[in-house]
């Protein structure tokens, strides 16, 4: 066959994904651009400033369970490399496991944990101890976070760990260097795609979340996410949704281009 | 020196896993509970799970969300399939490289953009065709198909890497017309990633909320988008028994699958192996 038979085979998807996916950031641009009678108009655009709050609040959650799930994350797959090859397997499909599991159902089963006649607290009082108020807390909503999206560092993180030699840990210890040295020096730098595509995992669905923020925040920490569910489900305001959904697309892939940069490695990303 | 876990290192391990597990495991707990309280055992009963089987809303739910993942994962790995081809073998840099990177938009995009996009140019085709409630069945199809599609032709495309090119064109030198090798040199070879792309699929669309929840219309209702609805209201124990459901068919699911993905690359390994004698 031809090339040019290949790239006839190519056309069909290309053109599915001109329709079902470029053409409708080019619709969400449209929308975000023009005003309900279709006019062109920047109103949209400059009353994204009203959301200054909740669009800083969605990016600091975001860095906050970002940075939870790294320092969680990282000892956790090291200990995983550190086991018998049968066990390893095993610990990667538990952690898979609850990721098969919809992340509505997880984020319920932690609202139930937490509310203030819930488990914990019914546990706290059978004790004698004083409950504690945990729903509704910006804690809760970022260990929502961190609770859903955790595997999706986990894994990556595994995946690079397992490649890596034990050997150069072994080589920084002869030659001196303390803990610390060694990660620094040894582990973080021979890890750093799994870091890189770790951080990318959690981050971009823990900004634009909207489901988790209304369950354990109890709509009192709202994220750019239940802004533009709202915009879309509640308010109809498509023009004004279709904004903040620009803004939302246009820093994460400034995100994403920057984590290229800095990771600049030739691997690419690890998934 | 030898690696190996201390105790400290294995207490943070058995934390960490039953903090990752506790929740779930006291919603199936619950499912099982007599009274309707969250936080108090009253005793063992399946009358929650009786409760859900009378839920009509619910059965059609998890009717229409296996439908749509069967449907939706069987047309895209068709389509993700031909299109791997076509974009491995294609000599122009430029159109390789403009697909891949299209293909790589839906996965780095988060989802509720994604969503909310296909629901805007569904919107807007039906304003031009100038019809009211577009979203349905045919919409969830369009919209799941698009998300799968790139998880199915990047599972497949390092296949080809893999494989020996030259096996192709032996298999055209001694009489074979182009079809026939690839059915017989080729899918063999390549078949792994398109059983990995296929589950990848499937289980894509039955988990997928977000996506699915912009592009859906009332009478299209699958699993997550009723449990969310569910989860708005006052919430009863039947909620936990359907996810004790949904936990054991995704756990048999997730094993289906290794074994299935054990077997087939063993026997793909085999296969070559055979090929190459």
């Amino acid at each position: 066959m031809n090339n040019r038979t290949y790239n006839g085979i190519v056309a069909p998807y290309g053109l599915w994904m001109a329709v079902f996916i470029l053409a409708p950031l080019g619709i969400v641009a449209y929308y975000a651009l023009t005003d309900a009678t279709g006019n062109f108009s920047l109103h949209n655009i400059t009353s994204l400033s009203l959301y200054t709050d909740t669009i800083l609040r969605s990016v600091w959650f975001g860095v906050v369970a970002t940075v939870l799930c790294l320092v969680t994350a990282y000892p956790l797959a090291y200990i995983f490399t550190k086991t018998k090859a049968s066990t390893q397997s095993v610990l990667v499909m538990l952690i898979m496991i609850p990721m098969w599991m919809n992340f509505i159902l997880r984020t319920y089963a932690i609202m139930v944990l937490f509310e203030d006649t819930g488990i914990i607290n019914h546990f706290l009082q059978s004790l004698g101890l004083d409950p504690l108020h945990l729903i509704n807390t910006s804690g809760a909503v970022i260990f929502g976070m961190v609770y859903n999206y955790v595997p999706f560092m986990v894994l990556p993180l595994y995946t690079t760990m397992s490649k890596l030699d034990y050997r150069y840990i072994e080589a920084g210890r002869d030659l001196g260097a303390n803990h610390f040295q060694i990660l620094k020096d040894v582990m973080i730098p021979l890890t750093k795609p799994g870091i890189i595509s770790g951080i990318t995992m959690v981050f971009v669905p823990s900004v634009s979340t909207f489901y988790i923020s209304q369950k354990l925040g109890g709509g009192r920490y709202t994220l750019i996410g239940d802004v533009i569910e709202m915009q879309f489900q509640t308010s109809y305001n498509y023009h004004l949704g279709a904004s903040i959904s620009l803004l939302l697309m246009v820093f994460i892939l400034i995100c994403l281009w920057v984590m290229n940069k800095f990771g600049d490695s030739e691997e690419g990303m690890v998934v | 020196m030898k690696k190996k876990t201390s105790v400290l290192e294995k207490v943070y391990l058995i934390i960490f896993m039953t903090l990752l597990y506790a929740p779930m495991v006291v919603l199936m707990v619950f499912s099982f509970n007599s009274s309707n309280s969250t936080s108090v055992m009253a005793g063992f009963s399946l009358k929650w799970y009786a409760e859900l089987f009378k839920d009509s809303a619910t059965i059609a739910a998890f009717r229409n969300t296996v439908v749509l993942a069967v449907v939706s994962a069987a047309f895209s790995t068709v389509f993700g399939l031909f299109s791997a081809i076509g974009i491995n073998y294609t000599r122009s840099k430029w159109y390789k490289k403009s697909i891949l990177t299209t293909t790589n938009i839906p996965m780095m995009n988060p989802d509720i953009v994604t969503g909310i996009s296909m629901m805007l140019l569904f919107v807007f085709a039906g304003t031009l065709m100038r019809r009211q409630g577009v979203l349905g069945f045919g919409t969830m199809l369009i919209a799941h198909v698009t998300f799968q599609l790139p998880y199915v032709i990047l599972n497949i495309l390092p296949r080809f890497r893999a494989m020996d090119r030259y096996l192709t064109e032996a298999a055209q030198d001694l009489g074979c017309t182009p079809v026939q090798a690839f059915f017989k040199v080729t899918l063999p070879q390549i078949r792994p990633g398109v059983i990995a792309g296929a589950i990848m699929a499937f289980t894509l669309s039955l988990d997928d909320f977000v996506i699915s929840y912009f592009v859906s219309g009332p009478e299209f209702q699958t699993l997550p988008i009723r449990i969310y609805s569910m989860t708005k209201k006052r919430v009863t124990p039947d909620m936990y028994a359907l996810s004790t459901i949904i936990f054991l068919v995704m756990l048999l699911l997730l094993i289906a699958m290794n074994v299935i993905q054990n077997r087939a690359e063993n026997g793909g390994r085999t296969a070559g192996k055979q090929v190459g004698k």
